[in-house]
């Protein structure tokens, strides 16, 4: 796109420019915090050694439905269908919500023994 | 913290101020005529915040914290990662003086520096994946 502004060669590329939204902010910059902050936040440890992480069920629906919003949304901005637009950013709404479920207890002071 | 990673968060911080300031000036056009140079910048303002602000704030810590590869090369190659700082900082400069240059006067120079922009801001990119591909991975 940066190319076709400067020598212009292809309008359709312009209709990558929700792809490329999408995918930088949500599928890089958004799941990129998400999947160090499923790594590095405080951990159930000593409560729930099975499960440290605690309803890690949550994390891997966040990361289906990221990435399917991602892909939905960049698909149907690039065919010019608003309704599929909507729906992706639907999907990856839900998925920020899904991840706010599972970190959110996890949001508390490290407890080391 | 490795000496690139400082490098990479000064940057980071740099552009961060740039983009804010570059944004307030925006903002005035809101309450007055901005010259024109200025008021094509507004995709500058988003990419000095987000890739030279954001993502190379995370790049910059990614390299640091990311599990290392092996004792001996624990973070892989540095030249290469030092290559993708100079790439990207390279990249986002150019970007800046061309792309608001391109949209009010569109004279070779400016196409050619807005093309080679691209051009090394997609190579910085695809660099850095290639060398934290490899770190993405369990203790």
């Amino acid at each position: 796109m940066l190319a076709h502004k400067a020598f212009p060669y292809a309008p359709w590329v312009m209709r990558l420019l929700p792809w490329h939204i999408h995918s930088l902010f949500l599928g890089w910059t958004v799941q990129l915090a998400f999947g160090v902050a499923y790594w590095i936040f405080p951990r159930f440890a000593l409560e729930r050694p099975g499960d440290p992480r605690g309803r890690a069920g949550w994390a891997w629906a966040s990361l289906v439905l990221l990435n399917a919003g991602v892909l939905s949304a960049g698909l149907a901005g690039a065919a010019g269908w608003g309704v599929g637009l909507a729906l992706g950013a639907g999907l990856e709404a839900m998925g920020v919500l899904a991840f706010v479920i599972h970190l959110w207890p996890r949001v508390r002071p490290a407890i080391i023994q | 913290m490795p000496r690139l990673t400082r490098w990479f968060i000064r940057a980071a911080l740099i552009h961060l101020i740039a983009a804010l300031l570059l944004g307030w000036i925006l903002g005035l056009g809101r309450i007055m005529v901005l010259p024109p140079i200025l008021a094509a910048a507004s995709p500058v303002y988003f990419h000095l915040f987000m890739l030279g602000g954001v993502a190379q704030f995370i790049i910059g810590v990614a390299w640091w914290m990311f599990p290392p590869l092996s004792k001996e090369r624990p973070r892989g190659n540095e030249p290469l990662a030092w290559a993708v700082f100079f790439l990207l900082n390279g990249g986002l400069i150019l970007r800046a003086i061309c792309e608001p240059w391109v949209a009010v006067a569109p004279q070779p120079i400016a196409r050619w520096g807005l093309l080679l922009s691209a051009l090394l801001l997609m190579v910085s990119g695809w660099i850095f994946m290639g060398l934290l591909w490899p770190r993405v991975k369990g203790k």
